[in-house]
Parts: C-alpha cells; sequence; structure tokens
C-alpha cells in the first residue's frame, strides 16, 4: 500500500480477520439480490489465502486522497456459468495487471463493482494477492446485471477503460467506449463469446470520485448483516428477522416455490418463480421476476415491490440468500424488501435500474413510501 | 397388499411384515459382520414367526445406514482417484478442496487436472487432452487404485467428455469401477463431484451389501421382489440401486421418520433415532421429513442432491466410552455389540453399558457392569445427554415447545426432558420405525429428456405423463402416482428451442406384480 494515497494513517484501517471474510460472505449473498453469484467459490479461494497467511485491510473511503487511483473490478456475466467455471485468483488479477500496463498507473486500492454476491468479495480476493487495501464501498450496494446500472454511471462519469480476461489466453481491452450502455453492449457480446464469464477491471476511479459517488460503507453493512445471520442462527432465533431489523427492511411474503421459469439469453438468466404462500400468506401467491438479479414482484398480480428497493429472497430457515440459478420446486422462502441507495431515486437513478429497465412498465414506486424522482 | 420391510443398521437388523398399513409383526436382530446372514436370519424368523400371514409376501424392503456410518465413521471407505475435466478453468479449488482435511486424507489417491470441459451453451471450452487422460489412468492404476470419480465442466448439460474419459480409463485400467458427476448431480461443479467422490468411495461396501442382500431374500423362500430404498422415502430395484450407494444415504433416516410418523400418528414433530451408530435428528412436517433447502453436508462435506434436513452425530448403543469416560465414541462397536459390549461379557465399554449401568434399560446381565463407578456412569450419561439435547436444539427452527419421538435401539440413551421439547414420545414399535418406513417406501418413476421445438408447458405434460409410465413399468399403482418434482432448464446452444425437463412421480406399490 502507498501510504500517500491515504490522508490519515491505520486509524479506520481494519484489518478483516476470518470470521469477518465468513459473516461478508453471508451478507454479500443476502445484498445480491438472487445474483452476483454465490459468494461460496470466492470464500473458499480466501480461505486459502488466509490460511496461507494472507489478511486484507478494509479502508473507510472517506480517508482516500482525491486522486487516489482505485481499481473497480468484477466478475461479468451469467451466475451458473460461475457454478461450473469455478473463480480462480490468478484469473482475476489479469485485468488489473492490463489495465495498469495500459494506463501506466499502479493502483493504489481496489473496490467492489457490486457489493452483491461473489462480486462483494472478489475485490479481497486480488487485495490478499496483490497485498493492496480493500475501500468499503462499491457502486450499486446489491447487485445488478449491467454496466450502466451503478451510481458512478448515474453521475455521468466515465466509462472507459475497461479490461477484460479470459481462462483462455484471450485479453480483450475497451479502451472507448460511446456511453456505459455501449460499453454494456459491446463488453457484454465479448463475454457471452467467451463463455459467459470474465474477469473485468472497470474504468478507474479516482479517490475524489468515490467519495462523491461511490455507495459507501456497503462492505462493512454486508459484513454486519452476515454478524447478524450467524448469531441469530446461534441463538435460535429468525435470522430473517435479525436482516429485516439490521438493514431497516420489510418482510413481504412467506411461501414454497411451485415452479420457476428460466431461459439463457444474451447472457443473462431471465425467467420468474411462482411462490405459493404459507401461514400468514396461506391462499396468496406471488411472482418474482429476475435478470440474474430479482427485478419486480408481484403479489396477487399485483406489482408490490420493485428496483431499485432491493428484493431478497432468503432461505425460510436459515435466512441465507439463494441465487436465482439455484431457485427450486419446493423451497421454502422469505421475500424481502430493503431501502435501495438514494442516488438510484432520482430521475437518471430510475432510468438506469428502475422497473423499465427490467422491461416492466410500470411506474416505480418503493414499498417504503412515497419518492419524488 | 403384503411387504417386509428390512432396515440393517450397524448394530441391528429390524424387520416388519405390513399388510396395508398395519403392522403385523416386527423383530429385531442383531446385525452381523456377515451381512448375508443377518438379514437371512431376520428374514427368516420374521417368515417362521408369521407363519401363514408370511404368505402373499410380494416385495421385500431393505434399507441401509451403512453408508452414512461408513462416511460419519471414516471406515470402510475406498481410496478414490478424482479426474476432473476443468484446466484451464477453476485450478485454484481442486477436487477435495472443501472436504474435511482428515477425510480428504482418508479418501483421496490422487487427482488430476486435465484439459477439457464445455461451455454452458455446449461448446468445448477446450479440446478434451485425451493424452492427460490416458496418462492419469495409467498412474491411477499404478498406484493401484481402483475406484475413480470423474467430473468435467458443464457435465449435466453434455456428459461427452466425461463418457470419452470412461472410455478411455475402461481401456488403460480395466479394473477401475468409474462414478460419473453426470450421472449423480446437478449443475454446480464442487458439489456435484464431491457427489462422485463420495459415491466412488462407497462402491466396494455397495458391492457386498447389495450381493448379500440379494442372496438373502432368494434363501428366503419368499417369492418377493427386492428393493433398495432411497433418500427421498422411495426404493429402487436393487441392480439398478447398486452403482449409486449415495442414493441410499439417507434412506434409514428417512425411514425412521416416515414410520414414526405413520405409528404416532404425529405429523410435527423432532424425530430422533439412535442407532447402534449414529443419532439422526430430523424434523417431520405433515408426515415427511423436512427436505434440505440448498446445500446438504455429508460427514463434512458439502454436496447437492436430494435429501432430507439431517443432523447426524456419532452417538449410538455401540459407541465405545474410553475407561476413563472422557472419550465418548466417534467409533463404535457397531454389529459385534451383541460380543464386545461388557453385558454381554465382551471387554468395551459402550453407551449401552453406561445405560443399563444407569438402570434406564434392562439388557444382557447387568452385573457385568456394577463395577463401573457411580460418577463415572452419571458424568458419561450427562455428556450424551447433553450432545443429543444440543444436536436436538440444533435442528429445530423456532422457539415454540413441539415433542420429540424417540426411535430405534438406541432410544434409551435419550434423556427424559429437552430444552424447547415438550414431550419425549417413546411409543410401540418405535424401535423399528425405520424397518416399518421401509416397508410403506412407494416406488419412483422418472423422465429426463431434451424437447425441441415444443411449448414448456407441453414438454413438462409429456415428462410427466413419461415419470408416471415409469412408475407404473417399475411396480407402482397408477391410481396412487403423484408428481414429487418438476425441473427443466432451457438449452439454448442446440439449434431450435430446446428445453431439459426432469419430472419425478411416486405411487404405491401395485397389488398384483406381473
Amino acid at each position: 500500500m502507498k501510504a500517500q494515497a491515504f490522508r490519515t494513517p491505520s486509524q479506520s484501517h481494519r484489518v478483516l480477520d476470518a470470521e469477518d471474510i465468513e459473516a461478508l460472505a453471508i451478507g454479500a449473498w443476502i445484498l445480491g439480490t438472487g445474483g452476483g453469484g454465490d459468494p461460496y467459490h470466492n470464500l473458499l479461494n480466501l480461505r486459502r489465502l488466509y490460511s496461507e497467511g494472507h489478511t486484507v485491510t478494509l479502508v473507510d473511503p472517506i480517508l482516500l486522497a482525491d486522486d487516489a487511483h482505485v481499481a473497480v473490478v468484477s466478475n461479468m456475466g451469467a451466475p451458473i456459468v460461475g457454478q461450473e467455471r469455478l473463480a480462480d485468483p490468478e484469473l482475476s488479477i489479469r485485468p488489473l495487471r492490463m489495465m495498469e500496463q495500459y494506463t501506466g498507473k499502479k493502483f493504489d486500492a481496489v473496490m467492489a463493482l457490486e457489493i452483491g454476491g461473489g462480486n462483494g468479495l472478489l475485490p479481497l480476493m486480488i487485495a490478499a494477492v496483490l497485498g493492496l487495501p480493500v475501500i468499503d464501498a462499491d457502486t450499486m450496494g446489491r447487485a445488478y446485471p449491467e454496466a450502466q446500472m451503478t451510481s458512478v454511471a448515474v453521475a455521468g462519469l466515465k466509462c472507459y477503460p475497461l479490461a477484460m480476461a479470459d481462462i483462455r489466453e484471450n485479453e480483450i481491452l475497451f479502451p472507448r467506449a460511446a456511453s456505459w450502455r455501449w460499453m454494456e453492449r459491446i463488453s457484454r457480446k465479448a463475454c457471452t463469446e467467451i463463455g459467459s464469464i470474465a474477469a473485468t477491471c472497470k474504468a478507474p476511479r479516482t479517490g475524489a470520485e468515490i467519495k462523491q459517488h461511490g455507495i459507501l460503507y456497503t462492505t462493512s453493512l454486508a459484513i454486519r448483516l452476515g454478524e447478524m445471520v450467524l448469531e441469530a442462527r446461534r441463538k435460535h432465533q429468525d435470522p430473517i428477522s435479525a436482516v429485516v431489523e439490521a438493514a431497516h427492511g420489510k418482510r413481504l411474503f412467506s411461501g414454497k416455490i411451485v415452479d420457476v421459469e428460466r431461459r439463457a439469453t444474451e447472457g443473462f438468466l431471465r425467467g420468474c418463480a411462482r411462490i405459493e404462500g404459507l401461514d400468514s400468506n396461506a391462499g396468496d401467491e406471488a411472482l418474482v421476476h429476475f435478470q440474474n438479479e430479482f427485478s419486480v414482484a408481484f403479489i396477487n398480480n399485483e406489482p408490490v415491490v420493485m428496483t431499485p428497493d432491493l428484493i431478497c429472497l432468503l432461505d425460510t430457515v436459515s435466512g441465507d440468500g439463494i441465487g436465482t440459478d439455484v431457485l427450486r420446486f419446493g423451497q421454502r422462502v422469505t421475500m424481502l424488501a430493503l431501502p435501495g441507495p438514494d442516488c438510484f431515486m432520482t430521475q437518471q437513478g430510475l432510468e438506469a435500474v428502475g422497473p423499465g429497465a427490467f422491461g416492466f412498465d410500470i411506474p416505480f414506486q418503493s414499498v417504503f413510501g412515497e419518492t419524488n424522482p | 397388499m403384503k411387504r417386509i420391510g428390512i432396515d440393517v443398521g450397524g448394530t441391528n437388523t429390524d424387520a416388519v411384515l405390513i399388510d396395508g398399513q398395519q403392522v403385523v409383526l416386527a423383530t429385531k436382530t442383531f446385525t452381523t459382520e456377515d451381512v448375508t446372514s443377518g438379514v437371512r436370519s431376520a428374514l427368516t424368523e420374521i417368515v417362521t414367526k408369521a407363519g401363514p400371514a408370511a404368505a402373499g409376501v410380494e416385495a421385500v424392503m431393505i434399507g441401509t445406514t451403512h453408508y452414512t456410518n461408513a462416511v460419519v465413521e471414516r471406515r470402510k471407505l475406498d481410496p478414490v482417484a478424482a479426474l476432473r475435466i476443468s484446466l484451464p478453468a477453476s485450478a485454484s479449488l481442486p477436487p477435495f478442496c472443501d472436504w474435511p482435511p482428515e477425510l480428504a486424507a482418508k479418501v483421496n489417491r490422487g487427482v488430476y487436472l486435465v484439459r477439457g470441459g464445455h461451455e454452458y451453451d455446449g461448446r468445448e471450452l477446450v479440446p478434451l487432452d485425451e493424452n492427460a487422460v490416458a496418462e492419469a489412468a495409467r498412474a491411477i492404476r499404478r498406484d493401484g487404485v481402483n475406484r475413480v470419480a470423474v467430473s468435467a465442466t458443464f457435465s449435466p448439460l453434455t456428459a461427452a467428455m466425461e463418457m470419452r474419459a470412461l472410455e478411455i480409463l475402461r481401456q488403460e485400467h480395466p479394473e477401475a469401477h468409474v462414478t460419473l458427476s453426470s450421472a449423480l448431480g446437478r449443475i454446480g461443479l464442487l458439489k456435484r463431484e464431491n457427489v462422485a467422490l463420495m459415491n466412488a468411495s462407497l462402491i466396494g461396501l455397495a458391492k457386498e451389501i447389495t450381493e448379500a442382500f440379494k442372496q438373502a431374500v432368494a434363501q428366503s423362500g419368499l417369492n418377493a421382489e427386492l428393493y433398495i430404498t432411497q433418500n427421498d422415502g422411495t426404493v429402487a430395484r436393487a441392480e439398478a440401486a447398486r452403482d449409486f450407494p449415495v442414493h441410499s444415504f439417507a434412506s434409514g433416516p428417512t425411514n425412521s421418520m416416515r414410520g414414526a410418523a405413520l405409528i404416532t400418528g404425529c405429523k410435527n414433530a423432532m424425530v430422533c433415532d439412535v442407532g447402534g451408530t449414529t443419532a439422526d435428528i430430523g424434523c417431520l412436517i405433515n408426515g415427511f421429513p423436512r427436505e434440505a433447502n440448498n446445500v446438504i453436508h455429508i460427514g463434512g462435506v458439502r454436496t447437492l442432491f436430494r435429501m432430507p434436513d439431517l443432523l447426524s452425530i456419532p452417538i449410538g448403543g455401540g459407541t465405545r466410552i474410553s475407561t476413563d469416560g472422557t472419550a465418548i465414541g466417534p467409533e463404535s462397536v457397531g454389529f459385534r455389540l451383541v460380543d464386545e459390549a461388557l453385558v454381554f461379557g465382551g471387554s468395551t465399554l459402550t453407551a449401552t453399558d453406561i445405560a443399563v449401568a444407569s438402570g434406564r434399560i434392562d439388557l444382557g446381565d447387568p452385573s457385568l457392569v456394577r463395577h463401573l463407578d457411580k460418577a463415572l456412569i452419571e458424568q458419561v450419561m450427562a455428556s450424551i445427554h447433553h450432545r443429543l439435547a444440543d444436536a436436538v436444539d440444533q435442528m429445530k427452527t423456532d422457539g415454540a415447545e413441539v415433542p420429540l419421538l424417540a426411535v430405534g435401539g438406541g432410544a434409551m440413551l435419550l434423556p427424559d426432558t429437552m430444552p424447547g421439547i415438550s414431550d419425549v414420545m417413546q411409543f410401540q414399535h418405535h424401535a423399528v420405525a425405520n424397518a416399518v418406513g421401509a416397508a410403506i417406501a412407494q416406488i419412483s418413476g422418472e423422465s429426463d429428456k431434451i424437447y425441441r421445438d415444443v411449448s414448456r408447458e407441453a414438454a413438462i405434460e409429456d415428462a410427466k405423463s413419461h415419470a408416471i409410465r415409469n412408475a407404473v413399468d417399475a411396480g407402482a399403482n397408477a391410481d396412487s402416482i403423484k408428481i414429487i418434482e418438476v425441473e427443466d432448464f432451457p438449452l439454448s446452444y442446440m439449434p431450435g428451442n430446446c428445453l431439459r425437463a426432469r419430472v419425478r412421480a411416486v405411487g404405491d406399490a401395485t397389488q398384483v406384480r406381473t
């Protein structure tokens, strides 16, 4: 770590221990809203790196110097492919190397594109190998399927360059794109071509950009949610209530999955799951749509919750997140809503990530009350 | 119809004769080292005792906890070589990477990663490195390892490379028994590979046990079909079950839970089945075991296939106790209880001896444990109670008190009261609940087909009728059939609009077999 990249040393630097990593995996999966990929493989890689003596330092973004140079990393693609082509730190660091070579500038720190799912752990894996700190922030506050669905895109920051690596010897650099949507279209095509999974390093961000437009403290939020779930399990309390309380969320529906329709198109996993109500929801039916992540949910044919509110489907018993790629007939699930980041509640934000962005002609209505875009 | 259900535990072999849903007769014998004679004597005993009532028995349904016990106790596991077709991908997380280290050390006799595998859309990731497969096969043969588990990236969608590896293995290493991950698991390379590795390590035991069961039925004089019970409460014909011991993994606990529900009429309860080797704790919801939603850990290994949600701990009637009382298990004397336990004149201190000495049960010769120190007895009993109550508590999912159904030959080890439990229920035939569950097990039929240019609804309808037909062909009564699993998956790589649909149906055994 280059000390001059940060205004003050150590005080708000937290060395994460092995328990933090376990909690982060649970919390990131909940914030993944069904996508971002199961964090398990990244967790396994991190356990291995920790057992080899590597550690990771989490840094308060407020301490970033304005000109700090931060890598924004993500694994791109369909989560189901990640179940078969397993995460490997050697692959994940390649796009950073490409980017450093292209820009001629070394990175000071690593940050997640999305805190949700495996991508929430990815910067730690990279940081452990490279010895860089991780910034406690991301650009989604959850997981979203597309490049323009970020706080930095909504803020109109530069979308390029982007570096992409494949497990074979394919390396692709995108020096420039006309817009975030163009970057999404072009990079998605390349990603699909190499098997719908790719290691990427997005447009580098400065410390100033992160402080102004990043979604801050999401890594520590994920760790806290994970800790709440673990503690509730230890005490035999309801982990879902613990999550609702810790994240100021709402419990919306409990039931059993009776049907799942999935199609893999254009590099996404699209579809919907039908949930038959149980207990207090007996006789009701919920339908939750997804494009990698859950986008809009209907209860008894009425739209009830939609992005950018977070829709989380959790295992009713364990409180674990359930990915859209592993939804199955018979699963007992509880649907929650957690509040979305403020930056997506603006008109530009809703254009990027509101229900319309996922093909639903429904005006956005937050389950948490009135919104005035 | 009349059926005989048998449950072969590590310690006891239980048998029941069932007519409809009525338990006509129940027997309990000790499991013998030679499994054949144990099942034979159990069958002989029940047939003899039943007399004329045994006439017309159409099916013998056998469940066994051998496989779970083998993994939990780390015994009788064959050494396995893992051949994974995935390079250049997935190299940092090799086979066995998420196994408990001590179990991996027992089973792992070589990990071979070779280039190959498929993409999600059916294209090759890279071509299969056939030379590397042949080289691995020769190395496995040189090492004298005869069980191989083969996994490949996206093999549930395209098993071609696993099949090719199987051909090469057959050429280079004909003595090897090969388990393909595509035959067992679902999408999820590590979890599917883990199921395959575990299956491979149990093949020797499965061959031994299935052969023993077949001989026993053949020698019993009954003109009955042999079925082996499966994890989900259904049965498969013996020949089909032999290559896939993992499908019978949790059949014992599943059977005992379903049996306990049938006997007590208590459909919502915790169940603790204390056998000779393990205690299995589960939760009954509406008469069926609560199903595990996600990943299942077996002996500490993460897997994904259809299983009841169970917690298995190594405490049973045959559990070895160190003479100073500080070590309880995990080893069990198993079926040798009748020779080795102190109350039977043996020289090994077991949980059963402690239970007899504490006056909880009258078994064998109590005078043989009279010399045991009172404080030691209390300390061990308290420790066993604590561990069982703790395990039951772990499986409880809400704070409200529920009854606990005490099941199995080691049920006397359970405390009379437990936190969170309204009543520890002991009941008639409790010790043979697993055999009752085996006897009422249903027959299943599956359909797993790829449909082209057919609507999803039509594809699923066709798969349903196909699964029902298969269940009827396997001996299920058409009027009793229910669809229990529907799964479909799009295959976007194939020409046209392709869908893979998988459906499973179950039904009661028919009254008249052809």
